[in-house]
């Protein structure tokens, strides 16, 4: 169903870091849930369209006004790093 | 103060305005009960509420706001480890919306973590007990909002549903909670799970406290570019009769993996159903046996993209690495809990590459399919009626260790969703001396018919028992 290898591959994409026991976890979890999500794949759906919003809206525009925005000092606040008036991370790196 | 517990929010409202009552005697009396809450259903409570002239719509009577949506200066945390500590610079638009009708906010309840549960036991910050058994879950993910509302520790509550995080609570701890339309309330400030699923929603303790919430939460909201509020004000339900009332009972969620006892409370409400006049007929809806298979990937498909955003950077937790990379996986790795992971690999893998057609794109299209039965269905009846839950409120810790077992709890919740039409739980009675819940569901903005029929229903089927005599512990 899925392997340990995906497991590492996906939880690699969503910058996840599992330790084995997740990772031994997962992988039977995701098994048995994916096992049961197939079901959908014994439907036939040729022709038929996806939805992926019910509600039928096209190209919402608004004025282009400038307005009030947050402040800067107040949303710096919550940064678990915040230096000259930005986000501070660490390096990038090499990896 | 019993007698005051005893009043619903619009008794309430009308004690208040007639001079009997002041919105303070009744902030208060809630404010203490909500800080000694027994069951765990608060996060946080207010100190203390601004005055509210009683001529406003909601004259004062405080409302209990799931702590998935961020208030101005509140601690949030859509209870994750990931954002313990953050304080939003800004106000949800329902929460500011009710605030300018007259509900001060009481407190902040508790939740499965980011709305990803059925039990409330996903929860960081430790589960809600069920006030009709404390052994047993109070349903998800809206668990603390139904919790208190049924446990009399909140006159009202707001909550959010994805796939029947109102509804299903609301079911299994006796009280009423209603999913509007998708795009009736704004969702800014709401923090997002799976954005084309996510409502906001009432949970009350009877269908005309539930509407006059709602009245005052819809709207459209240039701050959220899907929001387009209801095409006409939200009354007050006033109905006694169903005389005309076409009603179909959906086949598909009354058969297996219904308890016997929850599926006898949903007969006996159709049969009085047709004591007051309305018609009943089975309909189908032939693709809801594959809702939840379609919803446990397009769901974590959308929340592995929304959640993408706790990273260390900006807000909440930081957990230090060597690098950058090291950083963002250290953080998540600590911030998230375990179901969050789940729907986080679950829905990354659905999305990524060699697999999108056979998840994605395939649940997508069962999701037309879902939308066509419910417009076939609603051809020929009015309204659509099932179990809102197919088992009563389960203990604590049954199903934490089986997560599909968890899943198939929102079987009959989730197709709804999936179609974004309005849909209610009202209390149909006891099964085992537990509540069950019976859901109606209608065509998309069809929420004051929803609400009609449920208040008729409502006044046959005479539930009693809500508020639970939950003691709160000594201050």
């Amino acid at each position: 169903m899925i392997e340990r290898d995906q497991v590492l591959h996906v939880a690699r994409l969503a910058r996840l870091r599992l330790n084995d026991e997740e990772v031994e976890r997962f992988t039977r979890e995701l098994g048995t849930i994916l096992e049961h999500v197939e079901r959908i794949q014994q439907l036939d759906l040729a022709g038929v369209e996806p939805t992926s919003h019910v509600v039928e809206l096209v190209n919402v525009l608004r004025p282009d006004e400038p307005g009030q925005c947050l402040d800067r000092d107040r949303v710096l606040a919550q940064a678990p790093d915040a230096a000259e008036g930005g986000f501070r991370v660490p390096s990038p790196g090499t990896s | 103060m019993q007698e005051l517990l005893a009043l619903d929010a619009h008794a309430l409202i009308a004690a208040i305005r007639r001079g009997e009552l002041s919105s303070r005697e009744v902030f208060d009396t809630y404010r203490e009960r909500a800080a000694s809450d027994p069951l765990g259903a608060y996060l946080w409570v207010a100190e203390s509420g601004r005055p509210v002239d009683s001529a406003a719509p909601l004259a004062g009577v405080p409302v209990a706001v799931k702590d998935i949506f961020c208030v101005d200066g509140v601690p949030t945390t859509a209870a994750s480890r990931i954002l313990e500590g953050y304080v939003p610079p800004y106000t949800a638009t329902v929460v500011e919306l009710l605030e300018a009708a007259g509900a001060p906010l009481l407190g902040k309840t508790n939740m499965d973590e980011f709305a990803m549960g059925s039990s409330n036991e996903n929860s960081a910050f430790g589960p809600v007990r069920n006030p009709w058994d404390r052994e047993r879950v109070p349903g998800g993910s809206s668990g603390g909002s139904a919790a208190a509302v049924a446990g009399g520790l909140a006159p009202w509550a707001i909550g959010t549903d994805t796939g029947g995080s109102i509804r299903q609570p609301a079911a299994l701890c006796g009280v009423v909670g209603l999913k509007p339309t998708y795009g009736a309330c704004s969702r800014h400030g709401m923090i997002a799970f799976a954005s084309s699923l996510d409502q906001a929603g009432p949970i009350a303790r009877n269908v005309r406290d539930c509407a006059l919430l709602l009245r005052h939460m819809v709207g459209r909201d240039p701050a959220d570019a899907t929001s387009v509020g209801l095409p006409e004000d939200v009354l007050v339900p006033q109905a006694e009769r169903l005389d005309g009332v076409r009603l179909g009972v959906v086949a598909e969620l009354m058969g297996e993996g219904i308890e016997s006892g929850v599926r006898g409370c949903v007969e006996r409400a159709l049969a009085l159903a047709e004591d007051l006049g309305a018609s009943v007929e089975e309909v189908h809806l032939p693709h809801a046996p594959y809702a939840i298979s379609a919803y446990y990937v397009l769901a974590p498909a959308e929340a592995s993209a929304n959640l993408a955003r706790y990273d260390g950077v900006r807000y909440g937790l930081r957990v230090d690495g060597d690098d950058l990379t090291a950083m963002y996986e250290n953080t998540r790795a600590a911030g998230f809990g375990a179901e969050v992971k789940r729907r986080i690999m679950l829905g990354t893998y659905a999305l990524s590459s060699g697999y999108y057609d056979a998840y994605y794109a395939t649940a997508q299209r069962v999701r037309t399919k879902i939308v066509e039965d419910f417009r076939a269905a609603f051809a020929r009846v009015d309204l659509v009626v099932s179990p809102t839950s197919p088992t009563v409120a389960f203990r604590l810790g049954e199903r934490v260790s089986d997560p599909l077992a968890m899943y198939l709890s929102d079987v009959c919740t989730v197709p709804m969703s999936l179609a974004g039409i309005p849909a209610i739980s009202i209390p149909a009675g006891l099964s085992d001396g537990l509540p069950v819940g019976l859901q109606i569901a209608g065509p998309p903005f069809s929420e004051n018919r929803v609400l009609e029929v449920a208040h008729a229903l409502e006044q046959a089927l005479a539930f009693e028992g809500v508020p639970r005599e939950v003691e709160v512990k000594p201050a």
